[in-house]
Formats: structure tokens, C-alpha cells, sequence
């Protein structure tokens, strides 16, 4: 197995080194030809999506990685990736992927200042660290999305098929089972 | 500030990390950068190139001006306060400023102290040209560290030279025995618990970018290949002939920083570069401002 990590922009080396812990091999995506090395699934990481979205756009990546998501490759999108997913961002006009059938709201906790940790119960995980950096929320979600994870009343963490999607940041804190958790949709959807 | 909010905000600055945080003046200016990609903007009245020639005292921006930044673009708005000016702190964070730079480009208000920026809730990210100053100004509560360079000058050279100082100098402790420690504290005038964090784990705590000087795409990638984690672009985009394309292919430069063919492309027609002083030239040099 084989994890691509989207490297134009953010936290990626986080997550890079959470799956070096977990002895996942993974390759860097930066620009268009790295798609063309063979993997069995993506992580979308955590920074701003606006210059993600922008580079996947002009680095020529978008339309590959789309179809990837719709083709039914895992995906585990964290904050801003999160947002690259996300059918409707409620407070932008700005537009990505559109794959998960959810409406975002985008730095729904206001500034830096906003930003919190806290820990809640995961679905089917137990309680787990959540850290949130000036990070969104899911305001209401389609038929068919799993809800995980809710905090304060708001939806954190979402499944749809086999999209990943949460507001949190899993990878700066040193529990591992939302990877782990990542991982074993990738190994069922390589059989 | 609790361990738990430092946490947090030096967390914010990993989320920047591999971009591209641009000086503005405008709300229009900002439009600009976060349209061409900008992981964060730095409001300011005045650019450093402006700064360092209109001369006189540079102070915080208006607080009216940074508060329209913030409403027009989504993504973090910093801000700069003079270095020890606590005040001028305690007004960013009260408008809720996502990052404060305590900045050697405004003129110093304290010739001695710098902030202690423990008692705020809102993050700093402080100028550093080699690593005594880098981890002085962490244990005073910074959460991000970029080099000083020369601010406003288009001339890399300073930025290049911090850069390669504190790598030298973070290489030279991971090589150390570990009772060679104490002593190495002493001389860098540093907590030792920072000496041992930095002799473990061969980086900075905190994420630490490169700003001062970079000018061209080519600036940029070379800073990263250096081993800037992002870079700060200053004057050297609203002060060159067609601001809105050189931001994008310093963005993109950033992001693919080994790719000679990628920056050759984006290095064409990018229009009158900034005009820049040579460091030889410069009269007040602001790096020099605050240890």
C-alpha cells in the first residue's frame, strides 16, 4: 500500500511523518507528473485552501485527482482539504473537487483566537484528540454522508463512501487511529 | 498563555508552511495576493522599500486599514508592531490580528526588551539572523521565527547569510555531546532546554520561513532549498513592474523549489523586477535592530 500525500501547500510533512510511525509508504504529490506513480490512496492536508485549490489548478492536477475521488479512490481530507471536497462552501465562492455531498463553512470559529483543542468521541474509534486551527465546520450534510463526529453541536468529522473528511487536525497530535483508521479503507478497497 | 494556546499558535504556522505571505498596504493589494495565491497576508501602511526611503519613525499600521484587510481576503492577516512595544500588541490582538510580527522594519521601541509575548493569547513570529537570536526570541513566547534579511532592499544576500548561520550553528549542536550542552547555552545566551530540543531534533521548535530581500522566484526556491520552510515576500511584489504575475510564480516556486524547468518557465516575462539597493548601499541597516 501506497499513500499520496498533496504536497503544494501546508501541514502535509505532518501527516507524512504520522505514516512513516504507522510503516505506510507514501510519495509526495507536487505536481503533475507525481501522478503518474501508482497509489492506493490520498491525503488532502491541512493549510489554506485557497492556495491549494489555485495550485492543483495551474500545476495542472485538478482534473486527474477529481477523477481519482470520483473513481472511488480513499481520500482522508483534513481543515482545508476538507474544504477542496466539499459540494457547497457556504461563506465562498471559491469551488473545488465537489465530490462530498456536504455544505462548509469556512473559518467557522472565527480567527486564530478561535482556534481550540478539545476531545470528543470519533464513531466507531472512541474519544480522540481534536485540535482545531482556524478551522471549518459541516453545516448540514446529503443523504448517504455518515456523520462521525460532532462537536458543540456542529458536524467535525463526516465518511461518504469512501471520502474521509474532517475538521481537525489528527496529524499534529500523537494518537493514530484516525490513520489507522484511513488505512484500513484503503487495504479494503485494494481487495 | 497557556501551553495549550502556544500549542495552537504554533500550530497555525505549520499550516502556512511551503507558502507565501506578501506585504500589503490595501484591501486591493490583499485582494491580489490571496487571488495569486498568498497563504497570509502582512498588513502595513508602508512597504519596507517605502519605509526605509521615506525615513522618520514607523510605527503599528492603523488599525481601521489592517481591520479592512481583514474583511476583504479569507485566509490569516499578520500584522507588525514595533519590537518591545507591548501596546502595540495588546491593540493587534484586541483586533483580533491572526499573527503579530514584533518587526525590526518599524523603528524599535524598546532598545533593550522585546515583548514578552507569553502573556498574549495571539501568536508572534520574530526576525532571527542566527540562532541565539532565534531561540531567545521562542523563549520569550515567539511561535514562529523567519530571518531578518534586509527588509526593502531586493538584495537576498542577508537572508541568504541568516539562513546559512543558523543551519551551520543548528548543525553544530546536533554534532555536540551531550555535555557540551551547557556551555553552548551559556555562549548563546539561551535556556539550555532549547539547546537540548534543537540538539535532538536538528531543527528550530517553531517553523521558521526566510523573508527579507526575496525578490524573483529564483529568491524564493533558493531560500527553500536552504531550508526556509516558506517564505516572506515584502516589498519585492508591489514594488516590481506587474505585481499580480511575480506573486504567482513566487507562489509556485515555492511549492516546486527543485524544479529548475518549472521556475525557468515562470521566471519569463515576469516585467521589471524591483529596482533594490545593494547591501553596500544601504544606510540604516534594519537587521541590526533588536538581538
Amino acid at each position: 500500500m501506497t499513500i499520496a500525500v498533496l504536497a503544494v501547500q501546508g501541514a502535509f510533512a505532518e501527516h507524512e511523518n504520522v505514516l512513516e510511525r504507522l510503516g505506510i509508504p507514501y510519495v509526495e504529490l507536487r505536481k503533475k507528473e507525481d501522478l503518474f506513480i501508482k497509489y492506493d490512496g490520498l491525503i488532502l492536508p491541512g493549510g489554506e485552501s485557497t492556495v491549494q485549490g489555485k495550485l492543483l489548478k495551474e500545476l495542472g492536477m485538478f482534473d486527474t485527482i477529481k477523477e481519482q475521488i470520483q473513481d472511488g479512490m480513499p481520500v482522508l481530507a483534513t481543515c482545508a482539504g476538507m474544504i477542496l471536497l466539499a459540494d457547497k462552501v457556504e461563506n465562498d465562492h471559491r469551488e473545488y473537487f465537489k465530490t462530498l455531498p456536504v455544505t462548509v463553512k469556512r473559518n467557522a470559529y472565527g480567527r486564530q483566537l478561535g482556534s481550540f483543542y478539545t476531545e470528543q468521541e470519533f464513531k466507531g474509534i472512541g474519544v480522540i484528540p481534536m485540535t482545531f486551527i482556524r478551522a471549518p465546520y459541516i453545516d448540514s450534510v446529503e443523504n448517504g454522508v455518515d456523520i462521525l463526529s460532532k462537536e458543540n453541536g456542529h458536524i467535525v468529522a463526516v465518511r461518504y463512501n469512501n471520502q474521509l473528511a474532517l475538521s481537525f487536525h489528527p496529524e499534529l497530535d500523537n494518537d493514530h487511529r484516525i490513520h489507522e483508521y484511513f488505512s484500513h479503507m484503503v487495504q479494503s478497497h485494494m481487495r | 498563555m497557556a501551553e495549550n494556546r502556544y500549542k495552537l499558535n504554533k500550530e497555525l504556522a505549520q499550516m502556512l508552511k511551503g507558502g507565501v505571505i506578501m506585504d500589503v498596504t490595501t484591501p486591493e493589494q490583499a485582494r491580489i495576493a490571496e487571488a495569486a495565491g498568498a497563504c497570509a497576508v502582512m498588513a502595513l501602511e508602508r512597504i519596507p522599500a517605502d519605509i526605509r526611503a521615506a525615513g522618520g519613525v514607523s510605527r503599528m499600521s492603523d488599525p481601521k486599514m489592517i481591520k479592512g484587510i481583514q474583511d476583504a481576503v479569507s485566509i490569516p492577516v499578520m500584522a507588525k508592531c514595533r519590537i518591545g512595544h507591548f501596546v502595540e500588541a495588546q491593540i493587534l490582538e484586541a483586533i483580533e490580528i491572526d499573527y503579530i510580527d514584533e518587526s525590526e522594519v518599524l523603528s524599535p521601541a524598546d532598545d533593550v526588551y522585546h515583548i514578552d509575548k507569553t502573556r498574549f493569547n495571539v501568536p508572534f513570529v520574530c526576525g532571527a539572523k542566527d540562532l541565539g537570536e532565534a531561540l531567545r526570541r521562542i523563549n520569550e513566547g515567539a511561535s514562529m521565527i523567519r530571518t531578518k534579511g534586509e527588509p526593502g532592499t531586493g538584495d537576498v544576500v542577508q537572508a541568504v547569510r541568516h539562513m546559512r548561520m543558523m543551519n551551520s550553528e543548528i548543525a553544530k549542536i546536533t554534532a555536540m555531546r551531550q555535555d557540551e550542552l551547557f556551555q553552548e547555552a551559556k555562549i548563546l545566551q539561551v535556556p539550555y532546554d532549547l539547546v537540548v530540543y534543537v540538539h535532538e531534533h536538528g531543527k528550530l521548535p517553531v517553523v521558521n520561513f526566510a523573508a527579507g530581500g526575496v525578490a524573483t522566484p529564483a529568491d524564493a526556491a533558493l531560500m527553500m532549498q536552504l531550508g526556509a520552510e516558506g517564505v516572506f515576500v515584502g516589498s519585492g511584489i508591489f514594488k516590481s513592474g506587474n505585481p499580480e504575475k511575480r506573486a504567482n510564480a513566487i507562489v509556485k516556486a515555492v511549492t516546486n523549489y527543485k524544479d529548475a524547468a518549472l521556475i525557468a518557465s515562470l521566471s519569463e516575462d515576469l516585467g521589471e523586477a524591483m529596482v533594490g539597493i545593494n547591501e553596500q548601499e544601504i544606510e540604516l541597516l534594519m537587521a541590526e535592530r533588536g538581538k
